[in-house]
């Protein structure tokens, strides 16, 4: 049996107790892995209708500056290398946490609101990203919001559902924010997630993030959707999972993440660098890599999963790179996966062989997202 | 006869061919099965031998050879849908069929009572 006893819950666990969730843990938390339909059809539900999760154990951090969330913004530009003067309020934007050698340290989302910038950045990292912030920027009061809940509802009928509780919610674009009152409850609401389809994700009070997932599901469309299928989700979507796809040991540039460093911020920009790792990230900006990340497509049917070997022939030769997140796809029916390539032959289309029990199987270089995207742009 | 492994394998013997697939527990603990790789007949293979390859969405596992034998027939329904391993496990959902020398081989396996007691 796997052991829950040293994990955290959230306010959601009993939810996903009475829902008969398989519960397993992940970054500290005992969370839900499937429910009984399981991951093909919890997968394939949310792209047909809409998907609810329990994403509370993500870090919420706020920060707040005494001159306003503006100055907030400005001085979080020193631990990003992201336009973050340049977001309006009542907008989110992806960003990066680099470190001094052009890793990244997290990648999170930042949304300018009325009082403040909210941080949303990934469990496993949320007590370091908290103490880096907290200790690069003094001046700033940044404070991990322990008592909130945080829940994505991802899916074609997500606005409908949402809009159901507050109209304005069918008004917003994609990665907007605003505060709005869902039933009584303040909820902060943007309209982003992880899946790659249209929808919202939604940090409420804790002690009332229950009656409001419950509220949710009363709607037929919606059904509980575990971490399973958010893995297999945001893969087919093409998003980077941190501590797979990225982390330390890859820099943005090589993840492919260059349309997340607004041109204000690189070199000839007017507040170019100023981040960790500025001096290899602008280097790499202006002269390439040597590897890069692409979504690769094995051919056949045997899914090829992260940490795969990743070769140029069929036969011999030295190991060229390497899958970092695989596996099947279920709205593809078909296996898909990402990882690094050499530069040379990260062009999409480039027949490569990953080595799988033995045996090297044809893989090729994709464009992602493999699933199209459905933002309300 | 039917006989079970502490692997979650069903074994089941008529004359001297052995039927093998997984249990309804194992199929259930793997979730949405996506790809399975059967070995060719004809290959002779030894107790222990890897055997079976099965990915569900969540993970790849394997099948080891439960006795001695030769394979004589491998299920192409389930290679072509995988999906059907879950659907029927102990019928449709069958793996490959063995022809074994010595049929005693399967009295160190579990019966049927004795696999549920394991599973609990």
């Amino acid at each position: 049996m796997i052991d829950l006893s040293d994990c955290r819950t959230t306010p959601l666990t009993a939810l996903h107790e009475r829902l008969g969730a398989k519960i397993v843990p992940f970054a500290g938390y005992a969370m839900p892995l499937n429910y009984p339909p399981g991951i093909l059809k919890e997968h394939l539900h949310c792209r047909a209708r809409a998907g609810l999760f329990d994403v509370s154990h993500m870090g919420q951090i706020s920060v707040v500056s005494p001159d306003g969330p503006k100055a907030a913004l400005a001085a979080l530009e020193r631990v990003m290398p992201v336009d973050l003067a340049g977001l309006a309020e009542g907008r989110q934007r992806y960003g990066l946490l680099t470190d001094p050698a052009g890793g990244i340290r997290d990648d999170l989302m930042a949304a300018h609101l009325p009082d403040r910038v909210l941080l949303v950045v990934n469990a496993a990292n949320k007590s370091r990203d908290f103490a880096h912030v907290a200790t690069a920027l003094p001046k700033l009061r940044v404070k991990m919001l322990e008592d909130r809940a945080l829940i994505a509802l991802q899916g074609p009928e997500a606005e409908r559902v949402l809009a159901g509780l507050a109209p304005e919610a069918a008004a917003m674009r994609f990665m907007d924010v605003r505060v709005l009152d869902l039933g009584g409850t303040e909820a902060i609401v943007s309209r982003s997630g992880y899946t790659g389809e249209d929808g919202y994700e939604i940090s409420v009070p804790a002690d009332a993030a229950e009656a409001l997932a419950e509220r949710l599901l009363a709607d037929e469309a919606v059904e509980p959707v575990g971490l399973g299928a958010r893995d297999t989700l945001r893969l087919e979507a093409g998003l980077c999972l941190h501590g797979n796809d990225i982390g330390p040991d890859t820099t943005p540039v090589e993840a492919g993440l260059t349309w997340a460093i607004q041109k204000v911020r690189r070199s000839g920009g007017a507040r170019e660098g100023g981040f960790p790792g500025a001096r290899r990230i602008l280097a790499e900006l202006a002269e390439g890599t040597r590897r890069l990340r692409v979504g690769l497509l094995p051919e056949g049917r045997a899914p090829v999963r992260g940490h795969t070997p990743l070769y140029a022939a069929e036969t011999g030769g030295a190991k060229i790179g390497e899958v970092t997140s695989g596996g099947f796809g279920p709205s593809l029916g078909r296996p898909v996966a990402m990882g690094y390539v050499p530069a040379e032959l990260a062009e999409p289309g480039t027949t490569l062989w990953a080595e799988v029990r033995g045996k090297r199987l044809p893989i090729t270089t994709a464009a992602t997202p493999f699933v199209p995207n459905t933002y309300k742009r | 006869m039917i006989r079970y492994t502490e692997e979650h394998e069903w074994l089941r013997l008529d004359g001297d061919i052995v039927t093998v697939g997984i249990t309804a527990h194992a199929a259930e603990q793997l979730g949405d099965i996506v790809f399975v790789e059967l070995p060719d007949p004809g290959d002779t293979v030894s107790k222990g031998d890897d055997l079976v390859t099965i990915e569900s969405v969540k993970a790849a596992s394997e099948i080891t050879a439960p006795l001695d034998g030769e394979i004589v027939e491998a299920n192409q329904a389930i290679v072509d849908e995988p999906g059907k391993v879950n659907e029927d496990p102990a019928g449709e959902g069958w793996f490959f069929r063995m022809k074994i020398a010595d049929a005693s081989a399967l009295d160190g396996y579990m019966d049927e009572a004795a696999y549920n007691a394991m599973i609990g």
